[in-house]
């Protein structure tokens, strides 16, 4: 038995949502009195590697291929399963990310396991295998029961902290059997965000709405983003407008974050925007209507007009920064 | 080239929702049903490829998974411009379930490209486009925000983590729709609706596929502190209170 964890490399990486879900395969390994075991795909030095075992991982399995250089969803999914086979897996963690979300769903029909996705807490209980998730865009939770012997979850972006559960990890080098599967994906041209925090990585997000005003009233937006290491977002009609990029756009039909905060600045909080973003720990508003939805999810409000405030806060973040 | 859309009918998101039977079922009384607004602008964009005659995409069907009573959702797809729909008659329990049955049609059926949406924004599961395609063994490409046809390939752009992808690939294949992949939703103008009333739904009943997970109760989710709030002549005390309080800056 084992529980094991699919961890995705960015360029030889590892990410912080990656040892969260090490973290979490760890402890649910430990309800299930068993070992929690990492499998990477892709070039990874051992070091980085190792890393995985300051969060309870007790060993990794390292798996290096051509075949696999580009992400594709049956070459990996094979890969995988073979492993959770061979580990006779209770339960695989994967993250909720794009690659996750591709992965898991294969995975259980492979591996005839139930899934549950987007999760955000451990199983209330592993026999029955009990768990709950958020539902109707974050507008309740539900308290499923998976009712096969293999289980799937996919956990939600900053739902857990890390911890440090020190282990020597063993790494295994494995070589998949890929027989004559070839992806029938070909990658043209990949391009990548550089420099830039990403939006669904970071861990401060400040997004705008149409209390902006225009498209020009942004600078101070982007600067207490850049002081807060955080990343720009805005809500939908303000990509729409062409105020900002489309992929700034948080909501059910943008991006769906969670970071430990969330300013919400001249956004109204229709339910479509709140949907991507309720997960989000601490939801800051600053709007100048006392009555705009936006503060019955907010915990901190300020009422004012957006372009008075937001070089206040500016200069308090720079005030902060030096002292 | 022929296109399936997979569409599922969801509480439309702006409605409250509540629960029955000591929390363990949705009411659904006064619940607007809709289409997965992702499943609309997949349907958009496929009606788009089937207007461009250089694509070579003859037609566009939908199908779903739902009893009788998700026939008016059907209705609206074939009048924004679907040719026909297919429908499995049964009562949509899990992913797995769905997706075993979607497969059934789709392999007795004639379909190059199979578009699901990213999720339903009921029980948000981002689970069937990639069980479908596992069941049927065909590629899939997810995170898709644009979807071309050039020379009978597909070419697609898919949003990766941190980016952003060019690929082609042959066809048959799944692809997880996500944002982009068309501007507007089309809707449904007068004339498709009356086409609509004699389009066909070839229903089908199920093979009974399992559910594997069941819903045991909803709960509302846990309800946030008041909202505190700070005098707005003095904005820096969020910053304090966001250092020293919440400490999470
Ligand atoms: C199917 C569907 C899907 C959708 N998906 C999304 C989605 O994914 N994401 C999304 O964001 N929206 C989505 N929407 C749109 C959503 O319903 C709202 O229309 C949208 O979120 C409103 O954006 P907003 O808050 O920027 O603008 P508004 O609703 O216009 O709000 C502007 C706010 O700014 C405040 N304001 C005005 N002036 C100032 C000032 N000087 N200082 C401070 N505050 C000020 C106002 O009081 C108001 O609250 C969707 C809609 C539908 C129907
Ligand atoms: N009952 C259903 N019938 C047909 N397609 C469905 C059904 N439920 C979900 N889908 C498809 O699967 C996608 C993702 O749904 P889900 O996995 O439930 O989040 C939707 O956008 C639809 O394309």
């Amino acid at each position: 038995m084992s529980v094991i964890v699919y961890t995705e490399n960015w360029d030889g990486l590892f990410k912080k949502q990656t040892f969260e879900i090490a973290t979490y395969a760890s402890k649910l390994a430990e309800m299930l009195n068993t070992d929690s075991i990492a499998i990477s795909i892709g070039n990874v030095a051992e070091e980085e590697l190792g890393k995985l075992g300051n969060h309870g991982i007790k060993q990794i399995i390292s798996v290096t291929d051509d075949k696999l250089k580009h992400f594709d969803g049956q070459l990996y999914t094979k890969v995988i399963a073979d492993i959770a086979v061979k580990e006779s897996a209770e339960v695989l963690v994967l993250a909720n990310n794009n690659c996750g979300k591709a992965l898991a769903p294969r995975l259980s029909v492979r591996l005839q396991a139930a899934i549950a996705s987007a999760v955000h807490e451990l199983p209330e209980s592993v026999n029955p295998f009990k768990i709950k998730k958020r539902v109707f865009s974050g507008n309740a939770v539900s308290l499923n029961e998976l009712k096969t012997k293999t289980k799937i979850l996919t956990l939600a972006q900053n739902s857990i902290d890390i911890e440090e559960m020190p282990e020597a990890a063993a790494i295994e080098t494995y070589t998949p059997d890929l027989g004559d599967l070839v992806s029938a994906i070909e990658v043209q041209e990949t391009e990548k965000q550089t420099g830039k925090v990403l939006l669904t990585d970071a861990e401060i997000v400040v997004s705008g709405g149409r209390g902006m005003k225009s498209p020009d009233n942004w600078a101070p937006l982007l600067e207490l983003a850049e002081l807060l290491d955080g990343a720009t977002a805005c809500s939908r009609p303000v990509s729409d407008e062409g105020w900002r990029p489309h992929e700034e756009h948080t909501g059910q039909t943008g991006k769906i974050v969670a970071p430990n905060v969330y300013f919400a600045i001249g956004i109204s909080g229709a339910t479509q925007h709140l949907a991507g973003v309720s997960s989000s720990k601490y939801i800051i508003a600053i709007n100048n209507d006392k009555d705009a939805p936006i503060f019955e999810a907010a915990q901190y409000g300020i009422v004012g007009d957006a372009a008075k405030i937001l070089p206040q806060l500016v200069e308090a973040v720079k005030e902060l920064k030096s002292s | 080239m022929n296109i399936l859309v997979c569409i599922s009918h969801v509480p439309d998101t702006t409605t409250k929702v509540k629960f029955s039977e000591n929390n363990t079922k949705l009411d659904t009384a006064g619940i607007q049903w809709v289409i997965n607004p992702w499943d609309e602008l997949s349907l958009t964009r496929a009606l788009e490829l089937k207007d461009d005659a250089a694509s070579g995409v003859k037609k566009v069907s939908v199908a779903h998974v739902g009893l009788a009573n998700t026939e008016p959702t059907i209705r609206k797809a074939l009048a924004i411009g679907a040719d026909d729909a297919y429908r499995v008659n049964a009562e949509a329990f899990d992913a797995h379930q769905v997706a075993a049955e979607l497969a059934e049609v789709i392999k007795a059926g004639s379909f190059d490209i199979i578009l699901c949406g990213i999720e339903s924004s009921d029980y948000n599961g981002s689970n069937v486009g990639g069980m479908l395609a596992e069941f049927l063994g065909y590629p899939s490409v997810s995170g898709i925000s644009h979807l071309g046809i050039e020379q009978e390939k597909v070419v697609i752009t898919r949003e990766i983590d941190g980016g952003k992808q060019q690929l082609t690939l042959p066809v048959p294949f799944v692809g997880i729709v996500q944002k982009g992949i068309a501007k507007e939703p089309r809707i449904a103008a007068m004339r498709g609706i009356m086409q609509a009333r004699t389009k066909p739904i070839h229903v089908s009943e199920p093979k009974a596929a399992d559910a594997q997970t069941s819903v045991l109760n909803f709960e509302p989710p846990e309800p946030r502190a008041d909202c505190k709030f700070i005098d707005p002549e003095n904005p820096k005390e969020l910053i304090t209170l966001l250092q020293n309080e919440a400490k999470v800056i």
